[in-house]
């Protein structure tokens, strides 16, 4: 069974996004609402992350790196400056918080498959947040954008 | 004769449930003019807060000579409060009002005529769009021009230049009233009337200090408070205002901590079976997830988390949820702190709850802070699209197009408008170098005083000021223009409840001073904005003109003004929109048929997630299938994010108070008022003035992790742990921009901060220390008259009068009073 890898792959990939929030949220403090809410987002992915443990401590964990497929997820290695960086720092976090979101699609489907209502109370408790991450990541940067693109 | 500044509010004319508010006729003359002095008497309404009191100003040898309030009008039956009363007409006639426009010329401002001020702003505005486009170009307006200004305005920005960065300070004072519409009843648009005060049976003030915001409407409260069947009153403030002190439940909770509160009442209408099933049913959408999102909240987690009483909770909630008729009205209390938008929902919420919308006695009122705050939201000078059209829906922006003539794509709609926050962001990056700001102080008004300072001398900005006097904003600009203001130019606006009053124009402005639409249309003209077929895009003669292309704009619209004339606004009352066809004498009250205007035509946004401001998009909203039905939008508290700490250990909060205006540019001119509340203070509590060893008067250092202000101490009535200080006192009185090493602007210890939804700025929650710094050389000024009033009574401390240069004459007439829907046949 493939699943540790999945929901091993979801526990590090909320951590790493949680992480990427908070780094965010300090190189662009300069933005309020960025700072903010980066950080009560990154609050929610450690929130999710630790809503994975009692699954994992049924169905274990297991590191994605050993798999040949080789998931995994990157965080963010520093954050950039200025209009154009938020930009590009807001992308790379939605790309990151996109990954997570699939990632539950995923697990979703396969604790459906498993009928395992422990872990479909945790999908339905964390993936509405994670869709309200992505769409807020998203409104911000289409805000940003014209502005960064067109007028820095 | 009633001295007005001892006695705020009034005489007292009681009236009972249902009965209509007796007339009360207001009226202050200069002194030593008497009534038969007068030679004119010029119709206008007041604009020195948003209530929107009709009145006449006196005209005598050119020159305003006094006001009286307008008995046959629905919304102050002839009452004026003291700003209105002293402020109104003598707040224009400053020795010191501008004059000629001014240039900046080697660092100094010097006059120079209009031409060249004007080729100056031009100059740069063509040279900036022409190397970089229109994002290089920002406004920031007001809530205190007329419609027509606004709709100028809007349509310069919008369909001249195309820029997205237009805003009001109805951002800092407003925008959550409109957010909160937004997101429950699908658009803008005031449910309730003032006439709901006078059938209700309990009212509910959230955040809303109406006894000093909106004295008038008060005196309306007090009169039901006076009469036979007295409705209930609940208050949630911070402080022992005057509200608090007539209310049967006081919840004077930890600022912060609205929304907890919120959560809490609306989960004791569900347990205690309290809801209109049928209602939320056929009416409402989302009531399972709101139901799920506020069972936490038990009165004893609300005691805990907001510092009040779980039994005045459900007290509170119990009146809310048996009256037979609820009022509820919310202000600042709200608006400017922590989960603002979500906050305000939930007071919508409550009424949906309960099934209480659209009926006598069953109003909401989202305040306004400003007497046309709703007309910026209207026209479009905030940003939003006019007539409450939804930028995210294409056949709106299409309407636009064809009304002005010019391409959709000329019109931004491609995100969000840009918030004034955001507006000042891109100007400190540089990216906007050309902002106008016209009848607003965001110098000592918005958050973070010396941060906004510093934006606005900042190099590479060309900063145009249009205003009345050389505010502290205007003392930095490269280009003030002077302008005309009330009394000396003609518009309509409309206030809290829909009700649109027109302000004629009674004398000429000073010297060269033009209004702010003869300035907006000079600009258009010089700058030759021209519609697809070559026409000038702006080609309006007067405001009467503006006013006709405003009501194309809101034909069929919720705001529909196609029944409102000039002419009609004559002689009478106001008149509430909508106005039209189907309601030709106006409209009181909306929704009454539970039809809300939240289909997918109609809606003026498609919604926001509350925590995060996520926009939700047509495709999922549409998926939502509203239809119709209002949306009972729920969210999970969060605590504020600057709680007090060791360093910072009190709470910081801050407002408005009964004598003064925003940043005083007129009230501060006006002499009863000024010597009502003529400098500085911060009120402490009684606790907490033992704990630091503070005395009545005693100078204080306030400081908070942005900044610090030093003023003289007022122990008084607001809750232990909290600390408030008013946001009118600025430095123009001595002629600085900025503290000079005195520092009594309220904004130098707030912080850039906002609500996700409504952008609007937490100018009421942040953490500070308070120290004593000198013995006081005498009581602080803090007025006695209201929420400032001394804890405990102190000698020492004169009682706030204004002597026989503030009496008032008021004649209470057996008149029938005016009644809304009751307006036409005129």
């Amino acid at each position: 069974m493939l699943l540790p890898v999945y929901l091993g792959l979801l526990h590090r990939s909320e951590q790493l996004l949680a992480e990427s929030f908070r780094q965010v949220a300090e190189g662009h403090a300069a933005e309020p609402d960025v700072f903010h809410l980066c950080r009560t987002l990154a609050d929610q992915c450690e929130d999710h992350a630790e809503a994975l443990l009692p699954v994992i401590e049924r169905y274990g964990e297991a590191d994605p790196e050993d798999e040949p497929e080789r998931l995994h997820a990157e965080a963010l290695s520093s954050t950039r400056s200025g209009p154009v960086g938020l930009l590009r720092d807001l992308q790379d976090v939605y790309v990151l918080g996109s990954l997570v979101e699939i990632t539950w699609t995923m697990v979703r489907q396969a604790a459906q498959g498993l009928r395992d209502d422990e872990l479909l109370a945790s999908v339905e408790a964390c993936v509405p947040e994670t869709e309200v991450q992505l769409s807020w990541l998203r409104t911000r940067m289409k805000q940003a954008a014209p502005q960064a693109l067109v007028a820095s | 004769m009633p001295d007005r500044i001892a006695d705020v509010w009034g005489t007292r004319t009681p009236f009972g449930r249902d009965a209509l508010w007796p007339v009360r006729l207001d009226q202050k003359l200069e002194d030593g003019v008497g009534e038969t002095d007068v030679e004119r008497w010029v119709q206008s309404a007041c604009t020195l807060c948003s209530n929107g009191c009709a009145c006449d100003i006196a005209v005598r040898g050119g020159r305003m000579v006094g006001v009286r309030g307008r008995t046959a009008d629905v919304v102050n039956h002839g009452r004026l409060g003291p700003k209105g009363l002293f402020g109104s007409w003598q707040g224009m006639q400053g020795g010191d009002r501008l004059t000629r426009p001014l240039v900046r010329v080697d660092g100094e401002l010097v006059e120079t005529d209009w031409d060249t001020a004007m080729d100056r702003i031009v100059a740069r505005s063509r040279q900036l769009l022409d190397e970089k486009g229109p994002l290089t170009h920002g406004f920031y307006t007001s809530g205190q021009l007329y419609l027509e200004e606004y709709y100028a305005l809007g349509i310069i920005g919008k369909a001249g230049l195309g820029t997205p960065h237009m805003d009001g300070n109805t951002r800092l004072c407003t925008a959550t009233a409109a957010a909160a519409m937004k997101e429950s009843f699908g658009s803008d648009g005031q449910p309730g009337s003032y006439e709901d005060i006078d059938s209700c049976d309990a009212v509910v003030l959230y955040g809303h200090n109406m006894a000093e915001t909106q004295t008038v409407l008060w005196m309306r409260v007090l009169d039901r408070l006076a009469g036979p069947d007295r409705p209930l009153v609940v208050c949630v403030d911070p402080r022992e205002t005057e509200v608090a002190r007539h209310a049967d439940v006081h919840l004077p909770i930890r600022p912060g901590t609205n929304l907890a509160l919120m959560n809490g009442l609306v989960r004791e209408l569900f347990h205690n079976g309290w809801v209109d099933e049928g209602y939320v049913a056929a009416h409402t959408v989302g009531v399972e997830e709101l139901r799920r999102t506020v069972e936490q909240w038990t009165p004893e987690a609300v005691a805990e988390t907001c510092g009040v009483d779980a039994d005045d909770v459900r007290a509170a909630a119990r009146i809310i949820g048996t009256s037979e008729r609820v009022l509820s009205t919310v202000l600042q209390g709200f608006y400017q702190a922590s989960q603002a938008t979500a906050a305000a929902c939930q007071v919508n919420n409550l009424h949906l709850l309960r099934g209480m919308i659209g009926r006598p006695g069953c109003g909401i009122l989202q305040m306004n802070g400003q007497p046309t705050a709703q007309n910026t939201r209207e026209t479009g000078a905030d940003g939003d699209l006019p007539g409450f059209r939804n930028w995210e829906n294409p056949d709106h922006v299409a309407e636009l197009a064809a009304l002005w003539g010019v391409d959709v794509d000329r019109i931004p709609h491609w995100s969000p408008p840009t918030h004034a926050m955001q507006i000042f962001r891109y100007v400190e990056q540089g990216s906007i170098e050309f902002l106008w700001v016209s009848a607003t102080n965001p110098a000592v008004s918005m958050p973070q005083s010396a941060r906004i300072r510093d934006v606005l001398a900042q190099d590479g900005l060309f900063l145009v000021v249009q205003d009345l006097y050389l505010t502290e904003t205007a003392m930095l600009a490269d280009v003030v223009l002077p302008a005309a203001g009330w009394g000396e130019k003609q518009g309509a606006f409309t206030n809290v409840n829909r009700t649109v009053h027109l302000a004629d124009k009674a004398v000429e402005p000073p010297g060269e001073a033009r209004s702010d639409l003869d300035i907006f249309l000079d600009y258009a003209r010089r700058m030759d904005f021209r519609r697809n077929d070559g026409a000038p895009l702006l080609d309006w003669s007067g405001p009467e003109d503006g006013f006709r292309a405003w009501q194309e704009c809101t034909r069929g619209k919720l705001c529909d003004y196609t029944g409102i004339t000039y002419e009609r606004l004559r002689g009478g009352s106001g008149i509430p929109w909508p106005c039209n066809d189907e309601h030709p004498d106006g409209t009181a009250r909306l929704y009454g048929d539970g039809v809300f205007r939240t289909g997918m035509a109609d809606a003026e946004t498609y919604g926001h997630d509350l925590l995060t401001g996520a926009t939700v998009g047509p495709t999922a909203y549409s998926a939502m299938r509203v239809d119709g039905r209002a949306v009972l939008k729920p969210a999970a508290y969060q605590p504020p994010h600057e709680e007090p700490s060791e360093a910072f250990p009190l709470r910081y909060t801050t407002g408005r108070t009964v004598y003064q205006f925003h940043t005083r540019t007129r009230t501060g001119r006006a002499r009863q008022l000024r010597r009502a509340a003529p400098s500085a203070w911060v009120e402490l509590s009684v606790a907490d003035a033992a704990r630091l060893d503070v005395s009545e008067g005693d100078v204080v250092r306030v400081r908070s992790p942005r900044g610090e202000i030093v003023v003289p101490a007022r122990v008084g009535d607001v809750r232990e742990g909290t600390v408030f200080a008013p946001f009118h006192y600025g430095y123009w009185d001595r002629g600085d921009v900025g503290p000079d090493g005195r520092p009594t602007a309220a904004n130098e210890l707030t912080a850039t901060e906002w609500d996700p939804v409504s952008k609007q700025p937490l100018f009421k929650v942040a953490a500070v220390r308070v120290e004593k710094i000198a013995d006081a050389e005498g009581p602080s000024a803090a007025p006695t008259t209201a929420a400032s009033r001394p804890a405990r009574p102190d000698a020492r401390v004169p009682e706030t009068v204004g002597g026989p240069d503030a009496e008032v004459e008021e004649r209470i007439r057996p008149t029938e009073p005016p009644r809304a829907e009751d307006q036409g046949g005129r």
